[in-house]
Order: structure tokens, then C-alpha cells, then sequence
């Protein structure tokens, strides 16, 4: 293993891989709790139109992907929570809205489109060190955000009217905890890609779930979760030279898998 | 005469087209320990989202401690019928308790050793110190009742609203519910709504019957069976003083 470490772009993969993994454990461990997973699969979706603007400005596709998700996160929230507007059908419209607009972004685009997969499935190989500075940045917002409100984010997720009852101002709550996830696609665009940001969301804290009594048990548990899928994940994709994203999902797949069978065997023998 | 904690006047609430409150008026009074009696679908849980904020009235005027509901959430204790939660959020009894100073402790501030140690009073208060640390979805119905007593109580609220505090409860488990209220009266404004007349009698101090409009307000000893008869539709058992049980068959929908 340590031999490739000589390699820049492997030294690169190993840090996107634990920084990104902060972001993935914490909110993903919200993620799970307030089971928003189709919401932030949406905002993940609706990215797809920031990488094509990026691409149509000439700028790095990140770049475009920060306004476009926030504002899917912005938009699906209000029209769910103020508009009364059906879930679903939200999501459902920004998810394709998103997917549409990259498309043609990215056909007005002059010329091929490079790296367009990556975007789509990851590649946490190709990762630049502008990127990860970005992650970094990313990170502390998410980190500080969290700290900063960790009770309020608390009590919407555990009791949302008792919040409001309490006087909290929920849908504000709501609306930053969505822009939280939008960040968070933002980092694992790089790592895992826009289609399967979602798993990398849900999984390392679904897991983390099983063996947690506390939420931020659950977060510290879920970051450790995403590394350890990150890391297994990066090796297989170098060892058997297969896609790195879909070898991490992959990884988490399984584990999902094993520890959800094992503690359904082990709740009917209690039973 | 005491201070009005709570005045309806004509309050008028319509959902969905359909009138589920209409000309209903009513005061609370400092120090009442008033039960809200009315059969399912009555309109007692819109009475107190009205109360606590939740629910714009369509008509009719609304004060709280003298001012629109939602304007104190502090002075505040609210106690939902039935919390609807993930039984494996990972949370603490402690932790859930601790919510109840939500409303005293500012934003941005991460709650303190005053906040921890009223929600461990409010835990004793209730007797659940055994269960502190216990996950909350490993609770019985009853404990878990107790539970959002306590959390209610964990943020010094003047007055105490509770829906249907003991529909989730085996029977003897609403006894132990209904004592532990006996003992807040003293310190508390108390309102609960419930459609179980078994606990009418049960040391309340004012009774009021809801069936879109208030029936009758006064006090327990006066309660009519007739009233509440006609309200209900059909025979009801009114058990007066400490008699704990009553005529409700319902069966025990306890999940544990």
C-alpha cells in the first residue's frame, strides 16, 4: 500500500476521501434521521445543471454546481413547506429541470465535453488541489453551521412542531439544513458523483444508526463509516482497475447488506 | 377574582371547508385545573393548536397571557397526544426532556448546566430517573407520556396544556398520570383535553364539554350526565372523587 502513496494524485484521492467523508457523516446522519434521502437526491439531480454552466462559463463545473444546488434546495423546500406543493411532484421537477438544462448547457458548449462522466460517477482519482481547498472550506461552513445550531437542527428533526411550538422559526431550519446537503453534494460531486451522492448520504449513516444512542454518536460514527468505505473502495478500484466511485458504493452496498441482515437475525432470535 | 391565562371569544375554526370550531367561548383562569371533554373529532386538538399558535382561527379572537397565541412560548408547557417519532432515533429520555428548555435558551447557545439540571428535575418529577439514559424508543406507552411530561415541565411553563394525556396508557398507568398532574395543580394552570369521562371527576376544578360549540363550563361537582349524554350520543358514565375506573371500554392501545 504505501508505494502508492508516491503518487500525487493517489496522496490527493486519500485526502478527498477523509475530508469529504466529514461532511458525508454529518449530514448524512440528518439525512437519515429526518429520512429526507429523496429530497437530496433530488438537489443531487438538479447539480447536473450547475456542471452544465459551468462548463458553458468556461469555469471550474464546482463552481456552478454551489448556486444551482443551493437554489434546488431553496426551491424544493419552499414549495413543499409554503407552497403546499406534493413532495414528490417537487423533487420530480426539479430533478429533471436540472438534468435538462445541464444537457443543453453542455451541447451550446463549443467543443467535447471532457470529464463529463466523472461527474456523474465520481473519479476521487482526478481530484485537483484547487478542489480540495474548496472541500476544506466546505467543510468548516458545514462543521460551524452544525455546531452553531446543533440543538435547533435537534429538535426539528426529532419533534418539528414541538420546535415550533417552542417558537422556533422551522421552515428557516428546514430550509438551511437543505442548503447543508446542497454543500454537501457540492464535495462529493469529485469523490462519488452527482448519481450516487445519494448513498454515500444515507448509507454510512444508516449504518452508524444501528450501533448509535446518541445523534452525535451517530455523526462520529457515520464519518468513520464513510472513510473505511472510501478507502476500501479506492484500493479495489486500484487494485482490479474498476471506476473508484462505484467500487466505494459498492463497498457500503455490502456492508448495508451484512449489518442489516445481521441485525434482523439477531432482533427475531430476541424476539 | 385570578388573572385570565386563556380567553376564546366566538372562536371560529374552519378546515377544509367544514366548520370544526364555531362560536366557542372560554376562559382559563390562573390556577384552573380545567378538563376538556368532548368525543372524538369534537375539536379539542384544534382548540389547542389554536391555543398554542399552531392554527390560525377563521373567526373570532384568541388571547394568551393577554397577547395573540405564539407570542410566549416560555410560559408554555405543551404536551402532544401521542408523540409520532422514529422509535430508533438515536435520543436520550434526557435528551428529549432537555427540549423543553428550547424556548429559555437563546439561539446559538448550546444548552447549559442550568438547562441540564432543570431537565433532570423534571425527569424526577415524573419518575423516570431510572430511564434517564435510556434510548427514548425503548419506552413504554406510559413512560413515554411521563417522558413528555416532563419535557413539557423542563421549561418552568406557567400553564400546562395536554391532549389526550392518556389515550396511549394502560389503565393503571393513566391512575399514576392523573396523580402526577394532581400534583402540578398546585403550581401549574393545567388544560387537558380528553374524550375519556372517567377522568372528569378525577380533582379537576372547571370541566368543559366541546362539541363545536362549549356546552357547558363550571364546575366538576356540577357536571351533568345529561350533557354530556346528548353530547355523546349515548349513555356516559361519569365517575365523581377519586373512583378511577370508568365506563370507556376502548381497548389499551399500548405499543410497546
Amino acid at each position: 500500500m504505501p508505494d502508492i502513496l508516491h503518487f500525487e494524485f493517489m496522496r490527493n484521492a486519500l485526502l478527498a476521501a477523509i475530508l469529504s467523508s466529514f461532511a458525508c457523516g454529518v449530514i448524512g446522519t440528518y439525512v437519515v434521521v429526518r429520512k429526507i434521502g429523496s429530497i437530496s437526491g433530488g438537489i443531487a439531480h438538479t447539480a447536473f445543471g450547475g456542471i452544465g454552466l459551468g462548463y458553458y462559463l468556461g469555469v471550474n463545473p464546482l463552481l456552478g454546481v454551489i448556486p444551482v444546488s443551493l437554489l434546488a434546495a431553496i426551491g424544493i423546500g419552499l414549495l413543499t413547506r409554503k407552497a403546499k406543493v406534493a413532495e414528490d411532484t417537487a423533487i420530480g421537477a426539479f430533478w429533471a429541470t436540472g438534468m435538462a438544462a445541464g444537457v443543453i448547457l453542455i451541447g451550446l458548449t463549443p467543443g467535447y465535453a471532457p470529464n463529463l462522466f466523472s461527474y456523474l460517477f465520481g473519479n476521487i482519482l482526478t481530484v485537483p488541489r484547487s478542489d480540495l481547498l474548496l472541500i476544506v472550506l466546505l467543510d468548516f461552513l458545514i462543521g460551524a453551521l452544525v455546531w452553531l445550531f446543533s440543538k435547533e437542527f435537534l429538535a426539528v428533526s426529532f419533534d418539528e412542531e414541538y420546535a415550533r411550538v417552542s417558537g422556533l422559526k422551522t421552515v428557516m431550519f428546514d430550509l438551511l439544513m437543505l442548503s447543508l446537503i446542497a454543500l454537501t453534494v457540492v464535495i462529493m460531486v469529485r469523490v462519488v458523483g452527482i448519481v450516487l451522492v445519494i448513498a454515500l448520504l444515507t448509507i454510512p449513516a444508516a449504518v452508524a444508526r444501528m450501533f448509535s444512542r446518541t445523534l452525535r454518536g451517530m455523526m462520529a460514527l457515520a464519518v468513520l463509516f464513510s472513510i473505511l468505505f472510501n478507502l476500501v473502495g479506492l484500493w479495489l478500484s486500484w487494485e482490479f482497475d474498476v471506476a473508484s466511485g462505484a467500487a466505494v458504493i459498492l463497498v457500503a452496498a455490502f456492508v448495508f447488506l451484512v449489518t442489516g441482515v445481521a441485525t434482523a437475525l439477531f432482533r427475531t432470535k430476541s424476539a | 377574582m385570578s388573572r385570565e391565562v386563556i380567553t376564546c371569544d366566538r372562536l371560529g375554526v374552519v378546515l377544509g371547508g367544514a366548520p370544526v370550531l364555531d362560536r366557542l367561548s372560554l376562559t382559563v383562569y390562573e390556577g384552573d385545573y380545567m378538563a376538556v371533554l368532548g368525543p372524538n373529532g369534537g375539536g379539542k386538538t384544534t382548540l389547542l393548536r389554536v391555543i398554542l399558535g399552531l392554527q390560525q382561527p377563521s373567526s373570532g379572537t384568541v388571547t394568551v397571557f393577554g397577547a395573540a397565541p405564539g407570542h410566549f412560548p416560555g410560559r408554555i408547557g405543551y404536551v402532544p397526544q401521542r408523540l409520532f417519532f422514529d422509535r430508533d432515533f438515536p435520543i436520550s429520555v434526557h435528551d428529549v426532556v432537555l427540549m423543553g428548555r428550547l424556548p429559555k435558551c437563546r439561539p446559538m447557545r448550546h444548552y447549559g448546566r442550568d438547562d441540564r439540571r432543570k431537565a433532570e428535575e423534571a425527569i424526577e418529577t415524573v419518575g423516570l430517573t431510572r430511564l434517564t439514559h435510556s434510548r427514548v424508543g425503548t419506552l413504554s406507552g406510559g413512560e413515554l407520556q411521563r417522558a413528555l411530561i416532563a419535557r413539557a415541565l423542563a421549561g418552568d411553563p406557567e400553564l400546562l396544556l395536554l391532549d389526550e394525556p392518556t389515550a396511549s396508557v394502560d389503565p393503571e398507568m393513566k391512575t399514576t398520570i392523573y396523580d402526577l398532574l394532581d400534583t402540578l395543580k398546585e403550581r401549574h394552570t393545567i388544560v387537558l383535553v380528553t374524550h375519556d369521562t372517567g377522568t372528569v371527576g378525577h380533582s379537576v376544578s372547571r370541566v368543559a364539554c366541546l362539541n363545536c360549540t362549549l356546552g357547558m363550563q363550571g364546575p366538576a361537582s356540577s357536571l351533568d350526565t345529561a350533557v354530556l349524554e346528548s353530547l355523546y350520543g349515548h349513555p356516559v358514565e361519569v365517575v365523581l372523587h377519586h373512583e378511577h375506573h370508568s365506563g370507556s371500554s376502548k381497548p389499551d392501545d399500548r405499543h410497546a
